[in-house]
């Protein structure tokens, strides 16, 4: 992943090649120190992401798709000597619009974070402040950006609530985040990520804690403000259907790493790896009628022991990790499985069971 | 979980009789205020339903949080006294059982809960948790129980040996089968899944789903599963009620409801379920929903979906519809259903009689 022509055939897609990307991530590694050992969250991970365009990450719990997001944002604790908690020990380079987060102090970063990157947190519950009320949350973030006073910042959070959809905007402003049903913390949090129109919005499991018909709502209130601001966004997500409704670009994340990366075209319609045919084997699917059975993945990471097709390369997927390699333009995979024996296996074995 | 093509063998002679009936059931929770705790009004959580669950078959109840499943799932099993209303088990009243008349009956009937980390405790062996049915029930099963609950061990896929590991030991996945593990212990005829599978990764979802399947086979059992995930619903039922606000809404089969449904709040759901084909992102017609669901403190009147729903009338704000067998095995609670095969003929007759080119 060092030299400049490699990582464009690999993290980039073809309309990208030669372009800086607006996002681009590459050879990320965040490792935590343990009693038990080092723990290698994000070991590896290189994607990039234009202006406008949607990034879906999928992956189980431990994946690292987390961990990847808040090293974005800059919000892992970094070693220091005051600390008696060892902090998380990152490399790779992550850069914002041609600028490289990691190297800056954290000083700079904070001061990106609101205006040129945001994120929306899993659970509003515990992302915001219960002794201040949403008002003065939004009110807050807005006026370090923006030199105005406190009279116009209001106005602005009363726009903002009234956008994502609350009702009363101007009355529920002084509301405190407890006083909100689930979907509407959700939402006031969502403004408050959005009151600095921000370039890059981080969505880490935006709406795994909703009712699907405030999902949807949530879903169509992110699409449209991506329209409008012409902004990246990265959404992070367990949920298949999410991915495939909002994501033009999908990454598949296992034990840190990435498995699969491509078009949401191509990943839906043409899987390459096991682990993704897993995925979407695993989950009953809501538009069919029912299959015989689920196609379940066994046990528990690393992949090669849960992999049914491990025995075909001879123990190559015991001792060898795979890279990341092209199958078609702008669609790459981390699999042994030779392009021939994967095609068979997905057109005659995955498919019709799917 | 078993679709009609493949019920449960071992038939008996009332396969087709009722397990648990429940008729008119409601649960309002007090809300006290004031100096004197007296009663200021009620969350009504469950206000007036009526379902039957026959034997071998896997009965869910979906709808958002606040509508009221658990509830029921839990006046089902009687950790919650019924504030009105009756529950039948096996033609026997358990409306008002007390808790020592209820002990017996708790062997027939198990939870399986959703949080497979607070509703194991940390302190107990795998061992101990699982045979805690017979302890408490005061069963000796044939062979010890040791081996009784090692037999179950395997039986949910877990290595026997493990009898003697603690619950921190074990993954998300591992520790709902060891709460499956202990509600089979006493050989119930009814369990009832609250969320069984909501707290777990996808992949260790079509696990647990699997083996509730073959379980299912193995042990005859009759299902009631309490979700909120349409998909995971489709795919293990055989007949789903909606649930709205603490009253059913839309009951039928589940190839029914989802092919057909006909409450316009089971159309919004459905249409609000993202799914995994980049192919149909363009063609779906989506239901958007304004609002929250109303406070069940004081829910509408009559129809309680009137407030959110796109075809609502008149009639919907003072009249409530009551759920009527509109198709064969296909109960609604709708004054005007969707994909009704009557609705093309009334609309057109309207738009006959008001309509100019009337011939």
């Amino acid at each position: 992943m060092t030299t400049p022509a490699l990582r464009d055939l690999v993290i980039r897609h073809p309309g990208q090649l030669g372009k800086q990307p607006f996002l681009e991530v590459v050879d990320l590694k965040v490792h935590f120190p343990t009693d038990d050992g080092l723990v290698k969250s994000v070991d590896g991970l290189s994607f990039a992401l234009d202006r406008g365009r949607t990034l879906g990450i999928v992956g189980e719990s431990g994946s690292g798709k987390s961990v990847t997001s808040l090293a974005v944002m800059g919000l892992h604790t970094r070693p220091s000597s005051e600390r008696t908690r060892p902090g998380a020990q990152l490399s790779g380079e992550i850069y914002l619009d041609g600028d490289e987060l990691l190297s800056k102090t954290p000083e700079y970063v904070r001061s990106l974070r609101g205006k040129r990157m945001a994120m929306i947190f899993q659970d509003p519950l515990s992302a915001m402040n219960p002794y201040h009320t949403v008002g003065q949350q939004i009110i807050e973030a807005y006026r370090i950006h923006n030199p105005v006073n406190k009279k116009v910042a209001r106005k602005h959070a009363i726009d903002m609530l009234g956008r994502v959809g609350i009702p009363e905007p101007s009355r529920r402003i002084e509301s405190y985040p407890h006083q909100f049903s689930g979907g509407m913390r959700q939402r006031a949090m969502i403004a408050m990520s959005l009151s600095c129109d921000p370039d890059l919005l981080i969505a880490d499991e935006p709406t795994t804690a909703l009712d699907v018909t405030v999902q949807a709502q949530i879903l169509d209130l992110i699409r449209d403000l991506q329209s409008e601001f012409n902004s990246s966004v990265v959404l992070i997500t367990h949920d298949l259907g999410v991915v495939a409704e909002l994501a033009d670009d999908v990454l598949v994340m296992y034990a840190g790493r990435a498995m699969e990366y491509g078009s949401a075209e191509q990943l839906f319609n043409r899987p390459a790896h096991p682990y993704t045919w897993g995925l979407l084997g695993s989950i009953p699917r809501f538009d069919r009628v029912g299959a015989e059975r689920l196609l379940a993945i066994k046990g528990t990471p690393p992949f090669h022991p849960r992999c049914g097709y491990a025995a075909r390369n001879g123990g190559l997927s015991e001792d060898v990790r795979p890279e990341l390699a092209p199958v078609e333009p702008g669609h790459t995979v981390a699999c042994h499985l030779s392009p021939t024996e994967r095609e068979q296996i997905w057109e005659h074995e995955i498919a019709p069971k799917l | 979980m078993t679709s009609p093509r493949h019920k449960p063998v071992a038939p008996t002679p009332d396969q087709d009789s009722d397990l648990i009936i429940v008729e008119g059931l409601v649960k309002h929770f007090p809300i006290r205020g004031g100096l004197l705790r007296r009663q200021v009004g009620a969350v009504q959580a469950v206000d007036g339903v009526n379902f039957a669950v026959k034997r071998g078959e896997t009965f869910s109840i979906v709808g958002e949080s606040g509508c009221g499943k658990s509830t029921t799932a839990r006046l089902l099993t009687r950790l919650l006294e019924p504030t009105a209303g009756k529950v039948t088990l096996e033609g026997r009243d358990i409306t008002h059982l007390k808790d020592s008349q209820l002990r017996p009956l708790r062997r027939d009937m198990q939870m399986i809960f959703q949080d497979p980390y607070s509703s194991l405790n940390p302190r107990h062996t795998v061992g101990k948790i699982v045979g805690a049915p017979y302890r408490i029930q005061g069963v000796s099963p044939e062979g010890g129980v040791k081996k009784a609950v090692q037999d179950l061990l395997a039986a949910v896929g877990l290595n026997p040996e493990h009898y003697n590991r603690y619950p921190h030991e074990f993954s998300g996945g591992q520790r709902q089968r060891i709460g499956i593990a202990r509600t089979l212990a006493l050989k119930p005829r009814l369990i009832v899944a609250d969320e069984p599978v909501s707290a777990l990764d996808v992949s260790i979802q079509a696990q647990i789903l699997n083996l509730l399947e073959d379980l299912q086979e193995d042990f005859a059992l009759t299902y009631v599963i309490i979700a909120h995930d349409l998909s995971v619903v489709r795919y293990v039922s055989d007949r789903v009620a909606v649930m709205y606000l603490g009253k059913i809404v839309e009951l039928a089969d589940a190839e029914a409801l989802y092919g057909g449904p006909m409450h316009p709040y089971t159309v919004a759901l459905m249409s609000a379920v993202p799914v995994p084909d980049t192919r149909r992102r363009q063609e779906r017609e989506r239901i958007l929903l304004t609002g929250d669901v109303p406070s069940p403190i004081s829910p509408p009147p009559a129809c309680r979906f009137h407030t959110r729903c796109w075809k609502a009338q008149e009639i919907c704000r003072t009249q409530e519809p009551p759920l009527v067998e509109l198709l064969p095995r296909h109960r609604v609670a709708c004054h005007f259903p969707e994909n009704y095969p009557d609705e093309a003929v009334r609309e057109s007759a309207t738009e006959a009689s008001t309509g100019e080119d009337y011939r």
